[in-house]
């Protein structure tokens, strides 16, 4: 476990996205799989192929030079119909008119910065400030597959019929797992994603 | 050798009897973790005995049991992992061997002196719906081959009969209730007095469980923060403790990310013994080395490949 700052911080993010394309590019002899995180990199290793110490080696070479590597991250626009059920709440708690809070969510750049928790969520940050809220304090049972739900500052479309305590502002029809075999997630780490309103439904 | 289709019914099918194969390792990074066996060696060996190669699809059987029939066909099964009470028309049979089915016969498993999880392989392939190219079931999705239900028929092609026989349980598969931790990744959340307790005292294996992890009952270990870390990645075997001082264990099917800290890491080949476990059972942790879980790691994978090869030769 590689760890860059003990806060979500812009920068140890970046180190760790670098980090990760450079491992990709260049990866160790029993290296299985490397999870990106906000600040961490988690490596994982076959033990009966090396080591730790030779692991920590290695990326340290890979350190220095990960930090020429570029991150450009492809772009996805994703419709929205913003008629959650959360949104007359995520309103007045932010102080706005629902009309404006679809407007704000849109406003904002997005990255994919991890996936986490379960297959296809997709945690985008960028969120601008003023939709900035906390989660609820319990999860609501059910929401379905395809909300779009913010809370603490991230965005995420969820891909399975889930509980959440995030608040559910929209839906859509984008699909984060595909079910195409080549090209299973719609999303890598490091892509952007931009938000417009499906004024005539999906 | 004869090429042949055959059909299984299922009776009866308690929660969390799935279709397992080796699972889909390196998709961590997408959310989506390994799944495959509680126990992973269970279904290896089941395979082994066989002639298939180790990590084709099967049955894995939870605490819940199992009731089948086959409806078509003469079908060779080999049952590995746990102590399950295993029968045939109602005559009991050994729980680990190589078993042949005839039309109309039933096969039960239910919990029996010990274990948890059982594998069944059968000598032929099992149609089963994959996902992102494995049959393992994702249990929170039900993607992947999915769980069993009553009145499910599953149809295995390619039979082939071979002879019954039994296959011994090696000690490494045993219940294991002694378990090697690498401390970490975030042991300096905690004080010295807490990890010093984490690895002197008992712990009990609670029954919230289930094949995303295990929750445990046993002395209050709170970090000294309560403050969550940003959410990082997460392996099969974290010992991840939450604001109130209750550790977990995460297994197969663990959620690949979250935000609590981790007060060690259980040795991965230590987990398939920890599924045979039953809830109440007292267990207690060991500090390794990262060098020393290299070298056990290496070691049992040895004696790992002794057994499977033996087996395989008879």
């Amino acid at each position: 476990m590689l760890e860059f700052a003990t806060a979500i911080d812009k920068e140890a993010h970046r180190a760790v996205l670098a980090l990760d394309a450079a491992l990709a590019a260049q990866p160790f002899a029993g290296f299985i799989e490397a999870v990106p995180a906000f600040v961490t990199l988690l490596v994982r290793f076959d033990p009966l192929v090396t080591d730790r110490a030779t692991v920590e080696q290695h990326l340290k070479t890979l350190n220095s030079a990960a930090l020429e590597t570029v991150l450009a991250g492809n772009r996805h626009e994703v419709s929205v119909v913003y008629d959650g059920s959360d949104l007359a709440e995520v309103a007045r708690q932010c102080g706005l008119s629902e009309a404006e809070v679809a407007r704000c969510h849109q406003s904002g750049t997005y990255e994919v910065a991890m996936y986490g928790f379960a297959p296809g969520y997709a945690y985008l940050s960028g969120l601008p400030a003023p939709l900035a809220i906390d989660r609820k304090p319990n999860a609501v049972r059910n929401v379905p597959a395809g909300s779009v739900i913010i809370a603490g500052g991230m965005c995420l479309i969820t891909t399975l019929t889930m509980p959440t305590g995030w608040w559910r502002i929209g839906r859509t029809d984008a699909q984060v797992l595909t079910g195409n075999p080549d090209r299973p997630f719609a999303f890598a780490v490091g892509d952007k994603i931009q938000f417009n309103e499906a004024k005539n439904g999906l | 050798m004869v090429s042949n289709k055959a059909e299984i019914e299922v009776l009866e099918a308690g929660p969390h009897v799935t279709l397992q194969d080796a699972g889909r390792p390196g998709l961590m990074r997408f959310g989506v973790p390994n799944s495959g066996p509680m126990d992973r060696k269970a279904l290896t060996i089941a395979n082994t005995a066989l002639g298939n190669p180790a990590g084709q699809s099967g049955i894995e059987v939870s605490p819940a049991g199992l009731r089948l029939r086959l409806t078509r066909g003469t079908l060779t099964l080999a049952i590995a992992g746990g102590g399950f009470a295993v029968s045939r028309n109602g005559q009991a049979l050994r729980a680990w061997q190589v078993v042949t089915l005839q039309q109309g016969d039933e096969l039960t498993l239910r919990p029996g002196p010990w274990g948890s999880w059982c594998c069944l392989a059968v000598a032929g392939q099992l149609e089963a719906d994959t996902w992102l190219g494995a049959t393992a079931t994702h249990g929170l999705s039900g993607l992947g081959g999915g769980a069993l239900r009553a009145g499910q028929s599953l149809t295995v092609n390619e039979c082939r009969t071979l002879p019954e026989r039994p296959i011994p349980c090696p000690v490494f598969c045993r219940p294991r209730r002694r378990l090697n931790v690498i401390l970490g990744p975030q042991d300096a959340l905690f004080s010295d007095g807490t990890v010093a307790r984490f690895l002197s005292q008992t712990f009990r294996l609670t029954a919230a469980f289930d094949r995303m992890g295990q929750r445990l009952a046993g002395p209050n270990i709170a970090p000294e923060a309560a403050l969550g870390i940003p959410s990082q990645g997460l392996t099969r075997g974290a010992v991840q403790v939450s604001g109130d001082g209750i550790a977990s264990i995460l297994m197969a099917d663990h959620q690949t990310t979250g935000g609590y800290p981790k007060i060690a890491t259980v040795l991965l080949d230590d987990t398939d013994g920890l599924a045979q476990l039953r809830p109440g059972d007292a267990i207690s942790f060991t500090a390794i080395t990262p060098a020393k879980a290299v070298q056990l790691a290496r070691q049992r994978a040895r004696a790992f490949q002794c057994y499977l090869a033996q087996l395989a030769s008879h």
